[in-house]
Parts: structure tokens; C-alpha cells; sequence
């Protein structure tokens, strides 16, 4: 859900998705809410979530959005899991089009920019 | 007592020993509770509906606590190490980002369904290094916030205006950057209890309609109104 912000880091295909790496992630179990997934589905860019996930080590997700993924119990599960349960804790976050490193530290990511990327 | 925002950058004036405070003290933590629940109300949410809601400057989390009360799910950025440090000890439901809104904000198009700001869009107007332009960093902080609200939504930022040139200068950098809306002052006519809430509305909401600004509170039948126009009118009224 998040892309690089810096300016001038404004190409569509670079800046986003962030890359995560050198992370260690906790599961803190989340209230399940169906609705909720479900309206975070079109929100969603589905090739950026599933390789992140799968960078993150996370092998729930389908390579693809499924047609049926509004009422497919067994994938709004997975995508629960990935969405509101699983967290970084620490690592860092670079961005592929100006190799800016975002830090994330004690689960906060830290996203403050330098006076030149302002 | 003097404007925080004079003293210090927010980052600095919320240090450790601050943001200990801000959080233990039951009646800043009150009006904020109670500033943070008509903030709520005044983004219209559908009921019983869990929305993904962004927190502008969630401090040491005690605006978010409501969010969570009203079961929504949200993220909150803060400029305050020190105050993301009380709401990680704490323990918050929502995703925290230590961040400088005046950067502009990186979520994806369209991302929330609303967003709150209690008590600090008065710090965006201040230049706390060499490089800050308040206006430019308004218009930054409001570009980046309407691409990130899904069509329809709606921003309401709590603050505490210096002065009605200040207001202005807010309302214009809103509107340039395309949201409409207003502003909301309740209790008007009670210099203790008067609060000024920012309305922005991020397009038309889903049926077409054109959103209208909702009303204030604790003002007189046949008071002055329920938008900017209110305020404007006060102001004819000679100081003492």
C-alpha cells in the first residue's frame, strides 16, 4: 500500500512496490472481518502484494487474484493473515527507483526524507 | 500559555518527557478522547461499517484508541519518536509510521475510506528548518493526502487556529489541491469550549450527491450559519 514518496521518485514502475529486507515478522492474531477484506480487494495491486509476501516468506497466497475471491473463505483467510496479522518488526524498506532505505525499527517504519529529497 | 508550535520543531517539543505527560494527563487525554469522537462523527462514515482510516500526527496513540472503540482499522504517523515510543509500549491496534506529513504522505491511490488529524495541522504552518516553506509543505501534505483518500472520503483535521489569516491560508492550500468542504466551528459563542474542525471532503461520496458541510455544534437557531461563513461574520464583531 505504500510507494516511495520522495521527490522526483515519481516513476510508477520503480517506486513501488517497496522491497523488504533483512526483516525479522511476528504474528499477532487479528479479529477476522470479511467485509472489511473484501473491500480491501479492489484497493489491492495483487502482483506487488504476492511477491512481497513471498519475499516475506509467506506461502498462503495465490500466484493470482482468484474469480471467486469474494467468497472464497479459504483465500480471504490467507490474505487476513497477510494483511493484519503478520508484522515487521525490524528491517528496512528500499525503494527500486531511488534506492532510498526506509528503516523499520521496533515495527515503526521510519519515513522521514532528507532536506534534498524533499 | 504560550503555542507549543512556537517553541520548538514537534519533534523536539514532544520529547520524552512531554509525550509522558501529554499521555498521563486525564485532561488533555479527555478533550482529546472527546475531540477525537467528533472528528469520527463528522467523517460520515457508513454505520457498522470497519473503514481503513489514516491518523495525521496519532501522537501517543489516544485518537486511535477511539477509532478502535468504533471498530475501525488504522494507520497513524507521527513526526514524535517519543510519542510513537508510548504507542508502541501501549501496545496500539494501528500501523505506525514516524513521519514529517509536510513530506507528503507515499500511500497508494485511493487507499483510505477517511482520515483524522487532532490538534496539529497548526504545527504544518510554522518553517522549522532552513529548507521549510509552510505553503509549499501545505500543498505538499494536501496533494499527496487527496491521492491517498478513495473518491468520496473525507479528512478532518482537528487544530487550533493562531488567527484567521492562518485559516485562510489552510482553507486555500485545501482547496487548491482539490478537496472541498469547510469549516466547522462548534460552540461558537464560548471562547473555552470553541473548536475548529477542518471538513475536507475528496470528491462526490458514491451516490453523486454534492456533500454538504455538517452542522456545528452548540450554536443558536438562527446563529450565523454552519460553514466558513460563520467565522467570517465573528470577526466583524470588535475586540474588546
Amino acid at each position: 500500500m505504500l510507494q516511495c514518496h520522495a521527490k522526483g521518485c515519481d516513476d510508477p514502475a520503480k517506486n513501488f512496490p517497496l522491497e523488504i529486507s533483512d526483516f525479522t515478522k511476528e504474528e499477532i492474531e487479528a479479529e477476522k472481518n470479511k467485509d472489511f477484506l473484501v473491500r480491501m480487494l479492489p484497493k489491492l495491486e495483487w502482483n506487488a502484494l504476492y511477491t512481497t509476501a513471498v519475499k516475506l516468506g509467506i506461502t498462503g497466497l495465490p500466484e493470482t487474484l482468484p474469480s471467486d475471491a469474494e467468497t472464497n473463505d479459504e483465500f480471504l483467510s490467507a490474505l487476513h493473515t497477510v494483511l493484519l496479522e503478520v508484522h515487521i518488526k525490524e528491517g528496512k524498506m528500499t525503494c527500486n527507483g531511488c534506492n532510498h532505505v526506509y528503516p523499520i525499527k521496533d515495527g515503526v517504519p521510519n519515513m522521514l526524507l532528507a532536506e534534498h529529497e524533499i | 500559555m504560550p503555542r507549543p508550535e512556537h517553541q520548538a520543531p514537534p519533534e523536539i517539543f514532544y520529547n520524552e518527557d512531554e509525550a509522558a505527560k501529554y499521555t498521563s494527563n486525564t485532561r488533555i487525554t479527555a478533550i482529546q478522547a472527546e475531540m477525537s469522537m467528533r472528528a469520527v462523527e463528522l467523517l460520515n462514515l457508513p454505520e457498522g461499517e470497519t473503514a481503513y482510516l489514516l491518523d495525521l500526527g496519532c501522537g501517543s496513540g489516544l485518537s486511535g484508541e477511539i477509532l478502535d472503540e468504533d471498530g475501525h482499522i488504522w494507520v497513524g504517523l507521527d513526526i514524535s519518536p517519543s510519542m510513537l515510543d508510548i504507542a508502541v509500549q501501549k501496545d496500539v491496534e494501528g500501523d505506525l509510521f514516524l513521519q514529517d506529513i509536510g513530506d507528503g504522505l507515499g500511500f497508494r491511490p485511493g487507499t483510505f475510506d477517511g482520515a483524522i488529524s487532532i490538534s496539529v495541522l497548526q504545527w504544518l504552518c510554522n518553517a522549522d528548518k532552513s529548507c521549510h516553506d509552510p505553503w509549499a509543505r501545505l500543498q505538499r501534505f494536501f496533494t499527496t493526502l487527496f491521492m491517498c483518500l478513495r473518491n468520496g472520503a473525507r479528512a478532518v483535521f482537528q487544530f487550533y487556529p493562531e488567527n484567521d489569516s492562518q485559516i485562510e491560508r489552510i482553507m486555500a492550500a485545501a482547496m487548491k489541491c482539490g478537496f472541498t468542504g469547510g469549516l466547522v466551528v462548534d460552540y461558537p459563542n464560548s471562547q473555552s469550549a470553541r473548536k475548529y474542525y477542518l471538513c475536507l471532503f475528496a470528491g462526490q461520496d458514491s451516490s453523486g450527491k454534492k456533500q454538504a458541510l455538517p452542522k456545528a455544534l452548540g450554536e443558536e437557531e438562527g446563529d450565523a450559519g454552519v460553514n466558513g461563513v460563520a467565522y467570517e461574520r465573528s470577526r466583524q464583531v470588535p475586540a474588546f
